[in-house]
């Protein structure tokens, strides 16, 4: 068992013909990931190579769904046309098979693109929209795995502790800090940093929570917004596993935008300060450093009776 | 992306928002010829600067800073009064509470005609991220500070959500109205207004408009007295006249250059400048650095796929900081392959003959090659295996506590 991808998941790449969606198809396939074709309007019927062998590339989700019986798909369509093809696989899924795991990379989608991209995959309720601005979602296997973005497949190991971070560099880093105490990984998502967005921190808590492999929980929070404190109190009533928590952030001047822009404080809301005192307070044990996640994480296993 | 009050009170006006009549000045004539123009005998001369707090603001002299007169935005009751206030005005600095210390010049100057008050309200209209909808937020408590309103007397804020599937609703603007006290002409008024603001919203896409105060008229029309416009830029590429409302002068000239080059660069006030793929990083880089007692000088985002010209071009924006005092390079390499990594350190220390100490912490892809090549070189460059030896080892080589 994992969360929402299971190691020999089928997965689609929309814009598999695009320069990045071939490039991280590739390397995907490579990782193991049983990538089963793609999707590109206009480009239907040719076909594309991956690490020596073709695979398919259909006009529509809907085609593509039919043909493959995807479970996932991943996509790496330009920020113009990102929330359309959220919608087209949301309506594709929704209608085929009742329900899919929608994974979006896409970074720079215009705000209320997303908000009707939400809304869409809001009333499919079969449907998960992970992202966008995202480094994806991964199920590291025994051997292979299914990799569903554009994480470095080789740093990961399969195990017991669920990563889920909103940014992409810092849960690579979360992920070395597992390994660091040889703890391998359940499943990790990059829920991403941006203000509109699908799966949020409490959904990934409740499936980790539910999710007979993973034994403990790292979550990694930004500043902005308030679903870190949300989240914190959830996991505090609803969660019985150790949960580490970090959040990125703290010495950000208010108001100044740092890259993403989910990462503003307006006001006092949403500060590091603010999240780390709701973690504390939710018993989530905290590092202010993330070289320092992997101790943290033992000292949590530790006082768990799981070490 | 941040526009002026003139140019968001154009965009309102296109979208049917009633507005003030006004015109936008750059020259003490230009203010005296509009005043003649609005045939109005009361105007308000309205300093253009991208901050808020401008009525309570001080106008200073931008090299001595001796205070030139209290207030940028006036009332003036004669031309002689325009012509004192917009001479008073105009290449001046001003310093309000959301533009700190170092203030604003000012160059833009809004002439707009009197307006008969009867009451004045907050209306405001942003993308709310826990929804993850538009929300309309409306108080009476118009023309105060709303953040002092929504911590005292939340209450008196009302609020709607947009439901994206179907639009903005008659109920909704109608309640919003009524909440607010609206009824007859007025409330028909609001309605009307509200819609053609929405619709503005979406169309240009925006991330906030702010109209503080929205009035009532003595006729009982509402007309919208301030605005602060700002857009998603995600959304640029659909927007070409966003170009024509852009003032760069507005904005950090490095920070310009830095987006112009793929990079996302944030100025501090610290002496260690940081280099690192991936905001969450960037920003617990930052963290880390002063947990060990250093300040960071800088937030640097290279991106996912950065090239050995972007590292080069990273390194010099965070030189052209005087108050870097040594860098620490931060790279988590994914994508982006440690190998790449450090031949672009290298070329750029060597380019721009780095005077100052330089601290490479790699990890992921290829980091054995990429650790390797920093070793082979004669540069006087520290490695360190993680970000906490990273972030210790570069306080301590800049003479910090660590």
């Amino acid at each position: 068992m994992a969360i929402w991808i299971e190691e020999d998941a089928k997965v689609l790449v929309q814009g598999i013909t695009g320069k990045q969606g071939m490039f991280h198809a590739d390397k995907m396939v490579e990782y193991g990931t049983q990538i089963v074709g793609g999707c590109t309007p206009g480009k239907g019927g040719q076909t594309v190579e991956l690490q020596g062998k073709a695979f398919p590339v259909w006009h529509s989700m809907t085609e593509a769904i039919k043909a493959t019986d995807a479970d996932a798909t991943v996509i790496y369509v330009p920020p113009p046309f990102a929330g359309e093809a959220i919608m087209e696989a949301a309506e594709a899924f929704d209608s085929i098979k009742g329900e899919g795991v929608i994974v979006c990379i896409t970074e720079g989608i215009p705000t209320l693109d997303m908000v009707k991209a939400v809304a869409y995959v809001n009333n499919r309720p079969g449907v998960r929209l992970i992202g966008p601005n995202c480094p994806g979602i991964i199920t590291p296997g025994e051997t292979g795995g299914a990799k569903i973005g554009i994480m470095p497949g080789h740093i990961h190991a399969k195990g017991r502790i669920g990563i889920v971070s909103k940014s992409g560099t810092l849960t690579y880093e979360a992920v070395a800090q597992t390994m660091s105490i040889d703890e391998g990984q359940s499943t990790c998502i990059g829920i991403g940093g941006d203000p509109v967005n699908g799966t949020g921190f409490i959904e990934c808590l409740a499936a980790f929570e539910s999710d007979p492999q993973t034994e403990a929980i790292i979550m990694i929070g930004e500043i902005g917004g308030n679903a870190e404190q949300e989240a914190a109190a959830w996991a505090a009533d609803n969660v019985t596993k150790p949960i580490v928590g970090f959040v990125a952030g703290a010495t950000a001047p208010p108001g100044k935008r740092m890259g993403h822009a989910g990462a503003i404080i307006s006001g006092g809301k949403g500060t590091a300060e603010e999240k780390f005192e709701a973690f504390k307070a939710a018993g989530i044990a905290c590092a202010m450093d993330p070289s320092e996640l992997g101790k943290v994480l033992l000292e949590s296993l530790k006082s768990a009776g799981l070490r | 992306m941040n526009i002026h009050e003139y140019q968001g009170k154009m965009l309102l006006k296109a979208a049917g928002v009633p507005v003030l009549e006004g015109v936008h000045c750059t020259t003490v004539e230009q203010a005296l010829n509009a005043y003649d123009a609005l045939g109005s005998k009361v105007v308000a001369v309205k300093s253009q600067i991208h901050a808020g707090g401008r009525g309570k603001g001080t106008v200073m002299n931008p090299s001595s800073r001796d205070v030139v007169m209290e207030g940028g935005v006036k009332i003036a009751f004669s031309k002689e009064e325009v012509q004192t206030y917009s001479s008073n005005i105009l290449g001046n600095l001003l310093v309000t509470i959301q533009t700190g210390d170092e203030g604003k010049i000012v160059n833009n100057l809004y002439i707009e005609a009197g307006c008969d008050i009867a009451h004045e309200y907050y209306l405001a209209l942003l993308v709310d991220r826990d929804n993850k909808s538009v929300l309309i937020m409306a108080s009476t408590e118009g023309g105060m500070d709303i953040e002092e309103v929504a911590e005292h007397t939340p209450e008196l804020i009302h609020k709607v959500i947009v439901d994206a599937n179907v639009g903005l609703l008659g109920f909704q603007k109608r309640d919003l109205g009524m909440a607010l006290g609206l009824n007859g002409a007025a409330l028909k008024s609001f309605g009307k207004m509200l819609s053609s603001m929405y619709s503005m919203f979406c169309a240009e896409d925006c991330a906030m408009v702010e109209i503080n105060p929205l009035v009532r008229t003595g006729a009982d029309e509402i007309v919208a007295l301030d605005a602060k416009v700002s857009f998603d830029e995600n959304a640029e590429f659909r927007h070409k006249n966003w170009d024509d409302l852009r003032d760069l002068s507005e904005e950090e000239d490095t920070e310009i250059r830095a987006k112009e080059t793929g990079l996302s660069y944030v100025k501090l006030d610290g002496n260690i400048g940081c280099l690192v793929n991936g905001a969450g990083l960037a920003m617990a880089t930052m963290d880390v650095i002063k947990l060990y007692g250093g300040e960071p000088a800088n937030f640097l985002d290279v991106g996912g796929g950065a090239n050995e010209e972007q590292v080069k071009t990273a390194f010099s924006i965070i030189l052209e900081d005087p108050n870097v005092k040594g860098i620490l390079v931060n790279i988590f390499g994914g994508i982006m392959r440690c190998d790449i990594i450090a031949r672009g350190v290298i070329a750029a220390t060597e380019a721009l003959s780095l005077q100052v100490p330089l601290v490479v912490r790699l990890a992921g892809t290829n980091v054995d090659e990429g650790k390797a090549i920093l070793a082979a070189s004669t540069l006087n460059i520290h490695p360190a295996d993680d970000l906490a030896e990273g972030a210790q080892k570069i306080v301590t080589l800049i003479g910090g506590e660590a």
